[in-house]
């Protein structure tokens, strides 16, 4: 079997593990490629039949206006559920406090309102797109990774995952954080993103864009960026290789506007694809720290 | 292309980090901004030169210690092949670690220290990797550098392997003279060891054929989920959804549902993408019968003539998990593909050294332990001995009151 039907063939089955065994998944959407081809994933485990699971999204309010535009048209495509949690709503709550000066994101609040969806919604497992190759916190997850009450993610308490054999088992107030991608590569997603003609939000192609220079990198100009006059405002030719908030994730410049041109461009680059997340670069444990806290 | 999962066993000591650094950097699979990380990291080797070993440290605790505590997955490709490496400490204390990592992969690398030679935790590691199945095994003798890339050495190792190949009835063994802190023989055949005229171990690792008998296995489907959308225009829509576990389904075979055994015949094979005459091992389906009989998650179908073992007293080989020590009073859950059931494992029948292989009698059962024990189950399972199927053949114990995974079972027989 070529390598794309494997990968297909394993995260179909994960998918069906989890509408197995759980009371009520959630798929954890942001918008980015990697929860597209998780979306395109669970069209092909369920299909004729509905999701067993609503789509689920922690909008920052800081998102690119053109993911939730395209979040928006691909949910009424598929004719199935959006739930819609809400960091702005988190912070009228007073439960998370606004970052300020010039690095300032929404990205760690999120976890906040993450968690309370869960919650509110009662999810006993969520499929979430994150992959194994991406960071190293990560290539020690597990494919059915239990989080206690609080979130947390506990590295040394790991259940031994063996054959294909998933364990779902948990106990009231956990809930399961399910990677179905696990084993992809980024290149593997964009070769599938291809093969199966997936449509993408048009960030992820050459675009011209206002952006400034942040520490060595092209962040887009928004009104979501904190800016001063020592920011000075360029137009490139950009497209954005992971997508995140417009606040934490940086553009590459490319004048790639076509799927095989940035297949290439990927598997030529010479940085890796979190190498453009701010958020990965606080300290060398950033993921992990985070992940601990219950972050996605 | 395809895909070849290997595992890497080894000891802090034996550089088998080193190794798989060594694989990662010369084949290229290491990015820029990963490669500062560890130029800026404050761990060097002696020599001043980078530490390839940190590239497979993820954890906190592990870059601290400098080891590996967890399995850690990798992933990289050549032209020829992908690779998914399980990296997974040696240690006796992670022996289930170990199990773990061997599980899904196709092949083991067993690091030898050419200065030690074949020593307890060798021994061990072969012993799991012969209990788990695994289908190739390379010897890798490293550290060829530290003993002048000696031939002698190297046959002196080959000769002791052997004999403990053949008493762990490990069949596909092949042996590599390495040194990865040096880089010989990994990528590139080594000008230092002329005598060696065998492959480098990417390139065997590149050629190596793997799953090649599996089309001949008995067909299994293990039945996930029940495909059902009640619409009006789906409305007698009955899907069975699941993954071919082993061997191959055509439209038109005759099929037995277990553990109920009725039977019928496969009406339809479909995917999203569309109807399907046939569907091998790994493929991901929706399988449609002629008659309308009763099937739900945790059921198997199976082909009608190589049926499957259906028993609940069942013989198999465990290995503990859990801090926890086994309790012959308890009742767990067992998970065997998509069939949940509660069990008892009502007795120990041995416990195995796996330092010596000596099999032992086993008044606790605890962590890391391994050995044969006699299983009853609440529902019957339908199996197949893992020897000749483990696609069909491994199952795990879950503790029902902590819900944790701690068992490996691998079943051998109905008692």
């Amino acid at each position: 079997m070529d390598y794309l039907d494997q990968l297909e063939a394993e995260a179909i089955a994960i998918l069906r593990e989890v509408a197995g065994q759980f009371e009520k998944p959630a798929l954890l959407f942001s918008g980015g490629k990697d929860s597209i081809t998780l979306v395109k994933l669970a069209e092909k485990a369920f299909r004729p039949g509905k999701f067993p699971f609503p789509l689920v999204h922690i909008d920052t309010g800081h998102n690119f206006p053109e993911t939730i535009e395209f979040r928006d048209k691909l949910v009424e495509k598929l004719g199935e559920k959006l739930i819609v949690g809400y960091v702005q709503d988190s912070i009228d709550q007073g439960k998370v406090i606004e970052q300020t000066g010039k690095n300032a994101s929404r990205n760690a609040l999120q976890t906040v309102t993450l968690l309370d969806t869960i919650l509110e919604g009662k999810f006993d497992a969520c499929i979430g797109g994150a992959r194994r190759d991406e960071e190293k916190a990560r290539a020690k997850e597990r494919i059915f990774s239990v989080r206690d009450e609080f979130g947390q993610w506990d590295p040394k308490r790991q259940r031994p995952e063996l054959w294909n054999i998933y364990n779902g088992k948990i106990h009231k107030g956990e809930n399961v954080r399910v990677f179905p991608i696990s084993n992809w590569t980024e290149l593997d997603v964009w070769n599938y993103i291809k093969r199966e003609n997936i449509e993408l939000p048009s960030v992820y192609f050459a675009h011209e864009r206002d952006v400034i220079m942040r520490n060595g990198q092209w962040m887009a100009a928004s009104e979501y960026l904190n800016m001063d006059e020592e920011d000075i405002i360029t137009r490139k030719k950009v497209r954005f290789r992971t997508v995140g908030d417009m606040t934490c994730t940086a553009a590459v410049e490319s004048d790639k506007d076509q799927i095989d041109d940035i297949i290439l461009e990927i598997s030529q680059s010479k940085i890796s694809e979190r190498g453009a997340r701010m958020d990965d670069k606080v300290s060398e444990a950033a993921m992990e720290d985070r992940k601990k806290g219950g972050y996605f | 292309m395809d895909i070849l999962k290997f595992l890497t066993a080894g000891s802090v000591d034996d550089g088998k980090s080193t190794l798989i650094g060594r694989m990662l950097y010369d084949t290229e699979s290491i990015l820029q901004d990963q490669l500062e990380a560890i130029q800026n990291s404050s761990r060097k080797n002696d020599d001043g030169s980078i530490d390839l070993a940190i590239l497979t440290d993820g954890l906190k605790a592990e870059r601290e210690q400098g080891i590996t505590i967890d399995v850690a997955y990798k992933y990289f490709q050549t032209e020829k092949r992908k690779f998914i490496i399980a990296d997974t400490p040696g240690h006796i204390q992670y022996t289930r670690n170990m199990v773990t990592g061997a599980s899904n992969a196709d092949l083991a690398i067993i690091l030898i220290d050419a200065r030690k030679g074949v020593i307890e935790q060798t021994i061990r590691h072969s012993y799991l990797v012969s209990l788990l199945a695994l289908e190739h095994v390379v010897v890798c003798v490293n550290k060829m550098d530290m003993v002048d890339y000696s031939e002698e050495v190297f046959e002196k190792i080959h000769a002791d392997y052997h004999s403990l190949a053949i008493k762990l009835n490990l069949h596909e063994v092949t042996f590599i003279p390495v040194s990865a802190l040096k880089g010989d023989n990994i990528v590139n055949n080594s000008l230092n060891m002329p005598w060696y005229k065998g492959k480098s171990l990417l390139d065997h690792l590149e050629t190596v054929p793997v799953r090649e008998m599996d089309a001949l296995l008995p067909a299994r489907f293990p039945v996930q989920w029940v495909i059902r959308p009640q619409t009006e225009e789906l409305h007698d829509y009955r899907g069975y959804a699941g993954r071919v576990a082993s061997g191959a389904f055509k439209v038109g075979d005759t099929i037995k549902v277990l553990p109920s055994g009725m039977k019928s015949k496969i009406a339809k094979i479909e995917t999203f993408d569309g109807e399907h005459a046939i569907a091998e091992e790994g493929k991901s389906i929706t399988m449609h019968l002629e008659d309308e009989i009763d099937i739900s998650r945790g059921d198997m179908i199976s082909e009608a003539e190589r049926q499957p073992i259906v028993s609940n007293l069942i013989e198999a080989d465990i290995c503990w998990m859990d801090t926890r020590e086994l309790d012959t009073s308890a009742t767990y859950f067992i998970q065997h593909n998509s069939k949940l059931t509660r069990c008892k494992i009502q007795e120990i029948l041995y416990k195995v050294n796996i330092n010596t292989l000596e099999k032992v009698n086993a008044d606790a059962f605890g962590l890391n332990d391994i050995g044969r024990v006699e299983i009853k189950t609440a529902d019957e399972l339908a199996f197949d001995p893992y020897e000749t199927n483990k696609r069909n053949g491994g199952a795990i114990i879950i503790d029902s009151r902590t819900n944790v995974t701690v068992g490996a079972l691998m079943l051998r027989a109905a008692l």
